[in-house]
């Protein structure tokens, strides 16, 4: 674990991450205007807004293409990056281990299953139920989902408040195949319509992004963020062991406990809106302990930022590299991000050592 | 004053404390001492709230199990025998951890004293990972330290849980942090400590714990605790113990057991 720049010899390196945020609130932000101006359609924001600030009337066309497919989309893109990027933080802060990602440990895959139950066996839900509940039915089905797959995953791994890293991605890899599993049954049962709904899962893209979309899943994403920043100093504390972190004052029932609902919110509601995408929980933070320090009280808005704006860049590199076609953007980051993994496995080989 | 009547511990179905009554008084140092598997560090976890236990455990009058993990980080600090770290933090970083209870205006300047109170100053900027085990004990120790920086805070005694803090240490370091203790002890604060070594013990204690089989076996000053009889015992080898003239601690030598 050595950082890429020794640390300042104050050993203090809250300013270096106040500089790296400010670049990266510049970085999201550049990213941002970039993504708005890409696209199929040959439409450029610059020439919209000049032609607005020109009191000239924009054309439906402009309107429909910058307000109704660009912008949700890449609202959905900043907040599904900013929230698997942040539970990627807080599960390693939880698990005390830099490996741990809701992708790699079966979380998402747990999500998957309660959002594809929603969709097939949904309509034998109570009626009033599914109406009450609406469009937030599948976001909530990827909740419950991937809130009992961290509690069970951490159930199993953590014995007298230490987690076993072993026994973590083992567990993790049994509990994506079950359910993958379930899934294969009820994708066995789905109809054609259904069918079409479930391909969306494997295959992680932003391309249905569309404002309905997204007011189903971001209240539960907006929720499970706006906590986190309260967690940090009690992952910090955990950092040093269970016994540690309540020794310093810390509850450490409910900070697990709320640690592990806000991994569930994020990654549910970023599964619900977007499929599977992999791998920005696990570089994202890793890069930015190496870059700041694991001080989670500036990693884990920093994730945020930079989760954010990497999957912003991810989707226009998949929006672009086979246009007018599309590639799904979790094809993109498994690409970039799947090689980086094994990089980190190579490092830390002695902390894996099975 | 930490006072326990009937406290009782079990482990599943082992019962690991059976029943121990003990009274400690701020101002003193308490050593626990005991063969491997007597209930040292689970008679520390229970004294810390850190295992689960039966029985009447009050901390200066107060009942400590109804004290939220909060307010008992002001009241004490726990130095445990071993820390797990998962993430490359830097010394200051570790140290600064201990800053529970600490205004705003010594938050600044403290972290460096306490660094340099355990013979580490100047180790602010390393990363911990890099350093030698009992460099990283004495960064705990600092932390520790900060945590509970006042041994007396409005008349209230604070306390030190150090569970063998002079394990992975060398005669220097040893006898530094039996000094550092032994400071905490006099300027107010209350201090339990568990001990492996018998005769660092005997020039510290104001008090000995013997353990055996989850009993506190014989209590005292050491000079009271550890006679041949007593120690034999609770060891299972013959022990000889010793006086140097001086000052009348007593001393044990291994090459002495029969």
């Amino acid at each position: 674990m050595v950082a890429l720049t020794p640390p300042a010899s104050s050993g203090d390196r809250a300013p270096r991450a106040q500089k790296v945020t400010l670049a990266l609130v510049a970085l999201l932000l550049a990213a941002g205007v970039a993504s708005l101006a890409v696209g199929a359609a040959g439409v450029s924001p610059w020439a919209v807004l000049g032609d607005w600030l020109a009191g000239e009337a924009i054309g439906l066309r402009e309107r429909v293409i910058l307000l109704d497919i660009r912008l949700p989309r890449l609202v959905t893109g900043a907040l599904v990056g900013a929230s698997l990027a942040v539970a990627g933080a807080v599960m390693q802060g939880l698990f005390r281990n830099p490996l741990a990602d809701p992708g790699i440990v079966g979380v998402s895959a747990g999500a998957s299953l309660g959002a594809v139950l929603v969709i097939v066996l949904g309509g034998l839900l109570p009626a009033g139920l599914v109406a009450l509940a609406g469009s937030h039915l599948v976001p909530i089905g990827a909740f419950l989902g991937g809130w009992a797959s961290t509690l069970l995953l951490y159930r199993i791994s953590t014995r007298a408040g230490r987690t076993s890293v072993a026994t973590m991605l083992l567990a993790g890899i049994a509990m994506a195949a079950l359910a993958g599993a379930g899934m294969g049954v009820l994708i066995f049962l789905a109809d054609d319509a259904q069918l079409r709904d479930l391909t969306f899962w494997n295959m992680g893209s932003l391309a249905g992004s569309s404002w309905t979309r997204l007011a189903a899943a971001a209240p539960v994403m907006i929720l499970g963020l706006l906590a986190v920043p309260f967690m940090a100093r009690a992952l910090n504390a955990l950092s040093l062991g269970e016994a540690t972190a309540m020794h310093l004052g810390i509850r450490v029932e409910r900070a697990k406990r709320l640690a592990i609902l806000a991994v569930a919110a994020m990654t549910g509601a970023a599964v619900a809106v977007s499929g599977g995408i992999g791998f920005v929980g696990i570089v994202v933070p890793h890069l930015l302990r190496l870059a700041m320090g694991p001080d989670h009280r500036f990693l884990l808005p920093a994730a945020g930022l930079l989760g954010a704006a990497l999957l912003i860049g991810a989707d226009m590199v998949a929006r672009t590299i086979a246009a007018p076609a599309e590639l799904p953007i979790g094809i993109v980051t498994a690409l970039a991000g799947g090689p980086f993994f094994l990089w980190i496995l190579l490092r830390k080989r002695g902390l894996v050592d099975l | 004053m930490l006072d326990a009547e009937t406290l009782s511990v079990t482990l599943g179905r082992k019962p690991i404390l059976k029943g121990i009554d003990l009274e400690a008084k701020a101002g003193t140092l308490t050593c626990i001492v005991g063969p491997n598997g007597s209930g040292k560090t689970t008679l520390l976890r229970a004294l810390t709230g850190e295992v689960a236990s039966s029985g009447r455990l009050r901390l200066d009058g107060q009942d400590l199990r109804s004290l939220k993990p909060e307010a008992l980080a002001l009241r004490r600090a726990v130095l445990p025998q071993s820390v797990p770290l998962a993430f490359p933090f830097t010394v200051l970083e570790i140290v600064r951890l201990g800053l529970t209870g600490v205004p705003g205006a010594d938050a600044r300047s403290l972290p460096a004293q306490a660094l340099h109170r355990v013979g580490l100053g100047g180790y602010e900027g390393r990363l911990f990972q890099e350093l030698s085990g009992g460099e990283q004990q004495r960064v705990h120790l600092a932390r520790v330290l900060l945590q509970v920086w006042q041994p007396v805070v409005h008349g209230i005694p604070r306390w030190l849980f150090l569970d063998e803090p002079v394990a992975a240490l060398d005669i220097g370091h040893q006898l530094q942090v039996m000094r550092i203790a032994r400071d905490f002890a006099e300027a107010g604060g209350g201090v339990i400590a568990v001990m492996h070594d018998l005769n660092l013990t005997a020039m510290v204690a104001d008090q000995v714990w013997l353990m055996t089989a989850g009993r506190i076996a014989a209590r005292g000053t050491p000079a009271e605790v550890f006679t041949d009889a007593t120690l034999a015992a609770a060891y299972g080898c013959a022990i000889r113990v010793s006086t140097p003239p001086s000052d009348g601690t007593p001393f044990i030598l291994p090459q002495a057991a029969a």
